[in-house]
């Protein structure tokens, strides 16, 4: 299925009207979800070419997160790893620590556009979530974030934001009681009181036309490295890598570059114990097509479809799913999609912490393991681009507890 | 092949003014030796149609009760292939029944269209109602289910436009599942009139025969729901009394009963 050079420079990378990407993603939702989302998808494709919501989305970016955010060169870590120039896009220096807040800006904007005074999110690792509380102070909205009963057990510090920030966290016991369990509850909660909620999604996963939203407002990323690439190093990079889990942060940065086909694209999954343990996330890897919240996608299953804990050390990688984009570009050969394990994953973490003055998040330190084994075939005079997606203070806790080091 | 059985089933029951029951139930709640009887049980308590739940790991068009149902289920060993198995053993002893599967597609698609489709003609199922397959997204499983006289029924809410009804009429056969509320299965708040409303309306639409489920909890509601709707599905208070009854399963079969009974009799009185 994989496509020529010239197909993939062809292509205009967009989903058709149902929101398929190729054969996946789509609308595989109950009935009672179809209204809301063809409502969103008429808001959305009627604001995103809006100038004034263009224009509140891109000051508020600039005001309120901070951008652009600095392509910054990694020099000590490049030279001790002895090949690529290695560039980190730092979107851990975002307002709240993560490219997420790109995401959640642009939705909150888009309930506020359409009169919703409620916002729901759900959320993994909890950095969605204190996105989503963070904006909906902002404009003075309604917050409820669902989270998994264990991921508010491994997230504490967040679970504190987001209370903060004036949201309600509402604990989700069923299930595996992590990220794809709060998602289905906030679904729930959605078709439930759709007349005065909007429901944020988190990631480029979820039936049509979210992929598509989430994407367009983390593409932002990706366009800042084209002219900040072309600035620090006068072309393009050869290489761009970002760790997925439902896969925004890697969607934002690969996007623009999609038609730019001399641009190498990886996206870096949770191997957790190891791609052959099944104790991983890594669908794209190793799980395979199927239909999960709302979209066709590849999952991981076990042989009777029943959708499959997951493992990984990183709560933000910790989900079955992957979004649609993601099986498409997989499928067509523009990008691939490879496994970093924990192990690997917490050593880019120490490495990086000691080595730049820079300590990432365990998602982000996914995507750092693999671009040290890439780098190291490539020549001096080329560059990486990896997305910093995130930073790992609300890591600390969990790489202590680890190494068996108590903080409290 | 089937024998078209819902048909058959709602043109009898609109022949002598009576209107469908439709009780559901998880398969293999909470484990697979219960559910045979239990079907039989709704049967004899005035059953007409007997949804069955193909237990999937993630309903999230579902409330909490019908997933932890569902997460029952599966804890108890049950699969795609032993759901199919429970309708052949049904199949035994009642070949009159119309059957319906209902659940979501990721585990269809694991089993594959074809073989799934072939296992529910062989197995006696009547019709499939798959949760998260809209009309726009239907591929080689409505063909393949068409071929083996399998009806497919869809949903319909509250929120649905005139022109997805029309789609939506279109696609369906055997009954359209009119989702009385907005929400999951097993929300609280039923608006009967304005049910009463909806369905007038639909009908303008739709030509099958409509039955409204979500919400339906005391015999009052299901005879209120009859008395303008072809029929009643009550699932969630079902699937909340086997709940109950998982440390003493032999005695589901009875509660089932007694819940259906004064339904039966509510909507007949009703008539």
């Amino acid at each position: 299925m994989a496509l020529t050079e010239q197909e993939l420079r062809s292509l205009d990378y967009e989903p058709d009207t149902g929101g398929h990407f190729g054969d996946y993603g789509g609308r595989y939702v109950s009935e009672t979800l179809m209204a809301a989302l063809s409502e969103l998808d008429q808001n959305y494709q009627k604001l995103k070419n809006d100038p004034d919501f263009q224009g509140e989305f891109d000051a508020d970016l600039a005001s309120f997160v901070g951008r652009p955010s600095p392509l910054y060169h990694a020099e000590r870590w490049s030279k001790a790893i002895g090949g690529a120039q290695i560039y980190f896009k730092r979107e851990d220096l975002n307002h709240t620590g993560a490219h997420k807040v790109n995401n959640t800006i642009g939705q909150a904007l888009l309930a506020k556009y359409s009169g919703k005074p409620r916002v729901i999110a759900e959320t993994g690792a909890g950095q969605h979530g204190v996105a989503s509380a963070t904006v909906a102070a902002r404009l003075g909205l309604e917050c409820v974030v669902y989270m998994g009963a264990d991921d508010i057990e491994r997230q504490s510090p967040n679970v504190y934001r987001m209370k903060l920030l004036g949201a309600e966290v509402v604990p989700v016991e069923s299930g595996s009681r992590t990220l794809k369990d709060a998602l289905n509850e906030a679904m729930r909660d959605w078709v439930t009181n759709v007349d005065d909620t909007f429901y944020i999604i988190g990631t480029v996963a979820g039936p049509a036309p979210y992929p598509q939203i989430v994407r367009d407002f983390n593409a932002v990323v990706g366009r800042e490295v084209k002219w900040q690439s072309k600035e620090l190093f006068g072309q393009y990079p050869d290489a761009l890598v970002a760790c997925v889990g439902g896969g925004s942060n890697a969607i934002g940065l690969f996007y623009p570059f999609l038609k730019d086909t001399e641009v190498a694209i990886y996206g870096v999954e949770a191997a957790g114990h190891g791609l052959s343990t099944r104790q991983h996330a890594a669908p794209l890897c190793s799980g395979r097509p199927g239909v999960l919240h709302g979209a066709k996608t590849y999952l991981m299953d076990n042989n009777d479809g029943q959708i499959a804990h997951t493992h990984s050390v990183s709560a933000g990688l910790d989900y079955p799913g992957v979004g649609p984009e993601h099986a498409y570009l997989k499928d067509i050969g523009r990008a691939s999609y490879v496994g970093a394990t924990d192990e690997e994953a917490l050593h880019a973490f120490h490495e990086v912490s000691q080595v730049e003055g820079i300590i990432p998040a365990l998602e982000t330190a996914h995507a750092l393991a693999y671009t040290k084994t890439l780098a190291a075939t490539m020549r001096p005079d080329q560059t990486v681009v990896i997305n910093m997606s995130g930073r790992g203070d609300k890591d600390i806790f969990t790489v202590a507890k680890l190494e068996g080091i108590s903080l409290t | 092949m089937s024998s078209y059985r819902i048909q058959q089933r709602m043109d009898a029951l609109s022949a002598i003014g009576r209107k469908a029951l439709i009780p559901y139930i998880v398969a293999g709640d909470p484990t697979p030796s219960v559910t045979v009887p239990a079907m039989h049980a709704m049967v004899e308590a005035g059953a007409d149609i007997i949804e069955l739940g193909m237990p999937f790991s993630d309903p999230f068009a579902d409330g909490p009760v019908n997933q932890r149902g569902a997460e029952r289920a599966i804890a108890g060993g049950t699969t795609l292939r032993g759901v199919l198995d429970t309708v052949s053993e049904f199949r035994q002893n009642d070949q009159q029944t119309p059957v319906v599967l209902m659940g979501y597609l990721n585990p269809v698609i694991a089993m594959g269209e074809t073989a799934f489709c072939e296992a529910c003609g062989e197995s006696g199922v009547d019709g499939l109602l798959i949760v998260d397959m809209p009309p726009e997204e239907e591929g080689s499983l409505v063909q393949e289910a068409k071929d083996r006289g399998l009806d497919l029924i869809y949903l319909a809410a509250p929120t649905t436009t005139d022109d997805r009804l029309a789609t939506i009429g279109q696609a369906t056969s055997g009954y359209l599942y009119y989702v009385s509320l907005k929400g999951i299965t097993g929300s609280s708040k039923l608006d009967t009139s304005e049910v009463k409303e909806r369905i007038e309306h639909i009908r303008q639409h739709v030509s099958v025969p409509i039955c409204v489920g979500f919400g339906i909890r005391t015999a009052e509601d299901a005879a209120a729901i009859s008395s303008t709707a072809d029929g009643s599905i009550v699932g969630t208070v079902l699937v909340s009394q086997v709940e109950s009854l998982t440390n003493d399963p032999a005695k589901i079969p009875e509660a089932l009963q007694s819940i259906l009974k004064p339904m039966r009799e509510a909507m007949d009185a009703s008539a």
